[in-house]
């Protein structure tokens, strides 16, 4: 090794040493870094609290090098409420899956936003409650099969529902300030994600910042990790487009540019 | 001491909590107590602190979660369908050990129940929510006792880490009497287990999770060790015109109210008649019981539940006397009269 | 020395993101295995290596650190 090599992707600050418990090639670890990253950048580290959910996520509170809360199924946007009421010096992110977010969080998630709360949520969407086994999620694409759908999600003759989308639910609130859906599923899409998680963190003081990962669970899909980027990307990117859907300061300045114009 | 203030038990009680430096509140509007958000909506935001209308109330319980996780000083308040509801975050505060005061005015049930006082809270107070803890309860019978008591409460919640739940009634929420507030400035615990930002130390983790069934189980001892320090220190009851009494009446809250005066017109006919008042619901003055039990005819378990609190009244009593019940639900009040004849037809038989 | 990769043989887990992820293709799944059981990854050309990150962006695991050489 040369000593003049320089280190251009080096380990973030902010995640711990701790080796995770994810399987191989779950994307919650890419995830977690891209939220390092992001704690690093804007050198916010000493001052983060972090809200981990229940679902395969919940010992993300080992995982990130900052304080950590554990929250109950759902209610980590409650918890982060409770952090920035009494403390809005600090920086709080929470992080949450599909079945803590999307259902048995819904309501959380909804008035926090709704509420404006200044906090980062990182959403981490794989289509399937991973932890418990491979249910059927609110986000389940249509005719997928889970353990809970065998058969595949049908909303037909089955009144299993339509997959929901989160971003375009809450882009119909007055309150959030950042709203956003990213893929992590090729490694251009993860240099994008990057800047939009660095984004949202950098918008908290401004109120709620939103960011959507679309990820996966080689494990409960019954996928290679390879074959599971790739099914996502053919089939879970229609359902859930990528893209910047609100954001508000650019939106702001754009805004006041063409006044000046 | 401070001057008397005319006020409304519910405003009584917010405005002790504010005293003993609480300066965040989450809640969600029930009746009989919606006077409490209501005069925390308006003053919290005077003494620089944060009130937040919470989408449910379980929302709610999660948010004093949250604040209490950051240190600070953190209470709810709801009545019997709502405390339900707050029971998910409660318990996660008695496993991660986080402060919390919560005000619980009760209402009759089961369901919707009804609106008017009830006392049915008794097991969801001091048989909580899922897993083994407890909360400290305390039960106020006058709105000075609940101003005291409230203070209490939160240094009680620092001191041993835990929930503590103001076990009231609608009619304690209601009345409006004369009292005082104690003018000690709140006293400082130590929470450096705070999350607080990591600068300058390790990072703080708060959490009820236990993988491991042998640290889960360490964690439960180390709990119940904690629970036996309340137990000691901390059971509180009053002993009404006991030393001469051959009955003795047991009640909490409004109930004793009522029982003291159904004592009045019992020895005014020369029934020797007394009164043992449970003010700490958990823990509960066993030893009281036990005590009296060798030294009365009988014990009348006087509660406006189908019978809740007797169930420790007897384990206290240990069958060394009867203990008999006489209770009215739905938010039925039972009069003074009502109590002084059943002590009659008890003692006739 | 120029661009290239260090991979963390105990972190990785064979998940084999960064082997998909590089644009060389110059990262194998090798036949030995870690302390964990899993065949980790190695960069088996590092002359060819442009330092593009991909392969690190990539894992999930953290495991690799990318280095540009000095020219
Ligand atoms: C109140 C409550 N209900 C149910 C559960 C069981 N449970 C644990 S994780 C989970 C689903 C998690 O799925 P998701 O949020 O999609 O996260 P993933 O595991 O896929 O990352 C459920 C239902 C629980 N812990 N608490
Ligand atoms: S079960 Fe799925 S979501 Fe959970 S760690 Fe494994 S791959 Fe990831
Ligand atoms: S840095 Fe680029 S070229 Fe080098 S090994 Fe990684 S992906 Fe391949
Ligand atoms: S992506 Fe990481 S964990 Fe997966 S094979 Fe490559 S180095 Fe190993």
């Amino acid at each position: 090794m040369d000593a003049n090599d320089t280190a251009v992707f080096t380990y973030p600050r902010s995640l711990s040493r701790t080796p995770t418990h994810y399987c191989p090639g779950c994307l919650h670890g890419v995830a977690h870094r891209l939220v390092a990253e992001a704690i690093d950048a804007l050198g916010v580290r000493e001052k983060t609290v972090g809200i981990c959910p229940v679902g395969c996520s919940v010992l993300a509170y080992k995982y990130f090098d900052c304080d950590m809360i554990e929250a109950s199924h759902g209610r980590a946007p409650a918890v982060a409420t409770g952090v920035k009421r009494a403390r809005p010096d600090l920086v709080c992110f929470t992080y949450q899956g599909d079945g803590d977010l999307a259902s048995i969080g819904m309501a959380e998630i909804i008035h926090a936003a709704n509420r404006n709360e200044p906090i980062t949520v990182i959403f981490y969407n794989n289509a399937i409650y991973g932890m418990t086994g491979g249910q059927m999620a609110p986000t389940t694409l249509v005719g997928m099969k889970t353990s809970t759908s065998p058969t595949g999600r049908d909303p037909i003759d089955r009144g299993a529902g339509y997959p929901i989308r989160m971003v375009e639910l809450l882009n119909t609130l007055e309150g959030p300030v950042y709203l956003a859906r990213q893929s992590l599923l090729s490694s251009a899409d993860i240099f994008r994600a990057r800047r939009v998680v660095q984004r949202a963190f950098s918008l908290q003081s401004k109120g709620f910042t939103f960011v959507e990962f679309v990820g996966t669970c080689p494990t409960n899909w019954g996928m290679a990790p390879v074959e599971a980027r790739e099914w996502a990307q053919k089939r879970m990117i229609e359902v859930f487009p990528i893209g910047v859907f609100r954001d508000r300061e650019a939106e702001a300045a754009k805004a006041s540019a063409a006044k000046e114009a | 001491m401070g001057e008397k203030i005319l006020m409304k038990g519910s405003e009584a009680i917010a405005e002790a909590a504010v005293r003993a430096g609480c300066k965040l509140f989450f809640g969600y509007p029930i009746t009989p107590q919606n006077e409490v958000p209501e005069y925390m909506s308006k003053r919290l935001f005077e003494v620089g602190g944060q009130f937040v209308q919470a989408e449910s109330e379980v929302a709610a319980s999660n948010m004093c979660y949250g604040a209490a996780a950051v240190g600070h000083r953190v209470m709810t308040s709801s009545s019997s369908p709502g405390v339900t509801l707050k029971q998910e975050g409660l318990s996660y505060c008695a496993g991660s050990e986080l402060p919390v005061v919560v005000v619980n005015v009760m209402r009759g049930g089961p369901g919707l129940g009804g609106i008017q006082p009830a006392q049915s809270d008794y097991f969801q107070a001091t048989r909580p929510g899922h897993g083994d803890f407890r909360y400290i309860v305390i039960a106020p019978a006058t709105i000075q006792e609940a101003v005291d008591l409230m203070m209490d409460a939160f240094d009680l919640a620092d001191r041993y880490r835990n929930p503590v739940m103001v076990l009231a009634d609608g009619l304690i929420g209601q009345m409006m009497e004369p009292v005082v507030f104690r003018e000690d400035p709140p006293k400082e615990y130590d929470k450096s287990w705070a999350c607080t930002g990591c600068a300058g130390r390790e990072k703080n983790i708060v959490n009820s999770l236990y993988l491991d069934p042998k640290d889960l189980e360490d964690h439960n001892f180390h709990l119940f060790r904690k629970y036996d320090e309340v137990e000691k220190n901390e059971i509180r009851v009053e002993e009404y015109l006991m030393e001469d009494a051959e009955v003795a009446l047991a009640a909490y809250g409004t109930t004793a109210r009522i029982c003291k005066t159904a004592i009045g017109l019992l020895r005014a006919q020369g029934f020797k008649v007394g009164l043992v008042r449970p003010i700490t619901l958990w823990p509960f003055p066993y030893r009281t019981f036990r005590k009296v039990a060798d030294r009365v005819r009988f014990v009348l378990d006087v509660e406006m539940s189908m019978g809740q609190m007797i169930q420790d009244v007897r384990l206290g009593v240990v069958e060394r006397c009867p203990v008999h019940f006489y209770g009215r639900v739905g938010g039925m009040v039972p009069a003074p009269v009502e109590i002084v004849q059943q002590v009659q037809r008890l003692l006739a038989e | 020395m120029a661009n290239h990769i260090e991979i963390d043989r105990d972190r990785c887990k064979g998940c084999g993101l960064c082997v998909a992820s590089c644009p060389r293709q110059i990262i194998e799944l090798g036949r030995d295995i870690n302390a964990k059981g899993y065949h980790f990854a190695v960069q088996v050309d590092p002359s060819r290596c442009i330092a593009c990150q991909m392969c690190a962006v990539s894992c999930p695991d953290v495991a690799i650190t990318v280095y540009r050489g000095r020219k």
